[in-house]
């Protein structure tokens, strides 16, 4: 953990490597552009540059910066939510609403900008199923929620496969892309930006609820918290953060799991600077991953989803060693 | 100050009464010891009388409040409760932890001050964990995060307080430690303690009243003077129990 005074530096150093990532991922590709050519690239929109760089690059960096930071701070939330610090968007079922739906619209040829809403819908619904299901009649449980999310989340995965099933070879592609994340489509539409933007703020003001409410239900509930209400803001907050992101670029792994989890080592867990942290550190991953899936075999493109995943394994299992062994 | 009373209370779980018509009043000034064997009840009875759990009937009075109509917040700028376990999942620092305390009495996006964290670090030298403030709570060992929970308790600054075996995985030093900042809490600044202890003497040491489980919701409550001796104690614990005079009151042993 870094020193207090340290924090809002690094902040500002994350802020600053989030410009430079959107910088990188406009420049390189299949056309790398030097810093003269990437200036007048910006200052003129209509120029062979000007197009590439604001009408294909920025938008998909964009995208890929905001769907990272929506899905760190997701997973920091269900991190909270379930009290397991190894939780991650995606436990709950959120995505695999969205994979179905998405993937029974291709496999009925649905043009691609209509993909979008049906995964947005797709997520809701699942939402909605697990929120009624979890919900029942008792109080509130962590436990009840998890077990009714992951068997949900089951469910959506057999659905899946029987959808893969039954489509046609020449959909398969498309759909396997899509169910490993990839931002080859994908822009940032101005709601998704809201979406991002006022749940960062409530989140930032809640953070401090949050602190409390890692310790436990019970002592949140003692230090003054009415944790039912908070808990469920807490779900529906992290569910729609997830199901804005998977709209946009699928279900990419590993992001809403590494990343809460650096930071909470780097920053510690005072979700105050916790969150901040992992929404800008979530963005510059998010793009700097796929500034690698599209220059990495290029011209072949990989999804974003299988570099995240290549990064994120090992760099898990060295968390997790390096933890151990600090347990002793 | 604050007290807390207790009105035909009847607490059950599992089908097991607790205690039935409860009629008491946990007055400022007063440090009450709960006694009972394992397993009777004592740990739902603080919940109750912490407003986590509902009575099957009757009523818990927070400051003259029926403590179900108030808010979570206001009970907790007067209520404080140190749970039989403390487990911390994530990682954080001793001096954050401490600090939590503060939660209740800090605004939406209010920060903590000078005046709060001063408050933090009295309490954790208090239960002897001055120097431990950048530590991580998840390498405490179990009685440092026993003494960690205790602290946050106090620096929540409750006028009652309800400790469900503060003296859990305590050596003896600290257990004094402990007892004596319940002591110092009730005598210096008039607030009111309940403490469920299964170490009989250090209720005959420490507390003024004493409250009885002895189970299929039969109870009884007094002070010290009145309630512990050798009979009550005896048919408490189902166990013969001797008794010495010392220069601080009678202390009990298995006869």
């Amino acid at each position: 953990m870094i020193p207090s005074n340290y924090k809002n530096v690094l902040l500002l150093l994350l802020l600053l490597l989030s410009a430079g990532s959107i910088f990188i991922a406009a420049a390189t590709g299949s056309v790398t552009l030097d810093w003269h050519q990437w200036l007048s690239a910006m200052r003129d929109s209509a120029s062979p540059h000007g197009e590439l760089v604001w009408r294909l690059r920025l938008p998909r960096a964009m995208a890929a910066w905001a769907v990272g930071s929506m899905l760190a701070m997701s997973g920091c939330l269900m991190q909270v939510l379930l009290r397991n610090p190894l939780a991650d968007p995606y436990v709950l079922g959120v995505s695999g609403g969205a994979a179905f739906a998405t993937l029974l619209g291709m496999g009925f040829g649905l043009a691609a900008p209509f993909l979008p809403w049906l995964a947005l819908l797709g997520a809701l619904l699942s939402i909605l199923i697990v929120f009624g299901l979890a919900r029942g009649r008792g109080p509130w449980s962590g436990t009840r929620l998890l077990l009714t999310g992951v068997v949900t989340a089951s469910g959506w995965a057999a659905l899946i496969s029987l959808v893969l099933s039954l489509s046609p070879d020449n959909s398969l592609r498309g759909m396997l892309f899509w169910l490993m994340g990839d931002l080859s489509y994908a822009s940032l539409p101005l709601w998704a930006l809201l979406v991002l933007v006022c749940v960062f703020v409530v989140i930032v003001g809640l953070a401090r609820s949050l602190n409390v409410l890692a310790m436990g239900e019970t002592t949140a509930r003692l230090l003054g918290e009415p944790t039912q209400r908070l808990l469920w803001i807490v779900y529906l907050l992290a569910s729609v953060l997830t199901a804005t992101a998977v709209s946009i670029a699928g279900s990419v792994g590993f992001v809403g799991l590494i990343v809460p989890h650096l930071m909470r080592l780097i920053v510690g867990s005072d979700h105050r600077i916790l969150i901040p942290a992992a929404t800008l550190f979530g963005g510059l991953f998010l793009v700097l991953s796929d500034t690698l899936a599209r220059t990495l075999l290029s011209p072949q493109q990989l999804p974003v989803g299988v570099i995240t995943a290549m990064l994120g394994v090992p760099l898990f299992l060295l968390l997790l060693n390096r933890a151990r062994l600090q347990g002793g | 100050m604050t007290s807390l009373a207790c009105q035909e209370l009847h607490v059950s779980i599992a089908g097991i009464s607790v205690c039935e018509r409860l009629q008491l009043e946990f007055s400022p000034g007063q440090c009450w010891g709960l006694l009972g064997p394992n397993g009777i009840g004592k740990t739902t009875l603080l919940r109750c009388l912490a407003g986590l759990s509902a009575p099957q009937t009757g009523r818990v009075l927070l400051a003259g409040e029926e403590m179900e109509k108030l808010p979570r917040r206001t009970v907790a700028r007067l209520l404080g409760m140190l749970q039989q376990h403390t487990v911390y999942v994530f990682d954080a620092s001793v001096l954050e932890t401490a600090l939590t305390g503060r939660h209740p009495h800090l605004g939406y996006w209010e920060r903590e001050g000078a005046l709060d964290k001063q408050k933090a670090r009295a309490a954790l030298e208090a239960v002897d964990l001055g120097g431990f403030e950048s530590r991580s709570v998840t390498g405490l060992s179990g009685g440092e995060a026993r003494r960690l929970a205790f602290a946050a308790m106090l620096v929540q600054e409750p006028d009652i307080l309800l400790l469900d075996e503060p003296t859990n995985h305590l050596d003896m030093r600290h257990q004094l430690r402990i007892m004596r900042q319940v002591e110092k809490q009730v005598g210096g600044t008039g607030r009111c303690a309940i403490a469920a202890l299964h170490d009989v003497n250090l209720a005959a040491r420490f507390c003024s009243h004493v409250l009885m489980l002895f189970g299929a919701g039969e109870w009884r409550a007094g002070p010290c003077r009145d309630l512990l001796n050798r009979e009550n104690l005896g048919r408490l614990y189902q166990c013969d129990v001797d008794a010495i005079e010392t220069a601080t009151g009678p202390r009990f042993y298995p006869g």
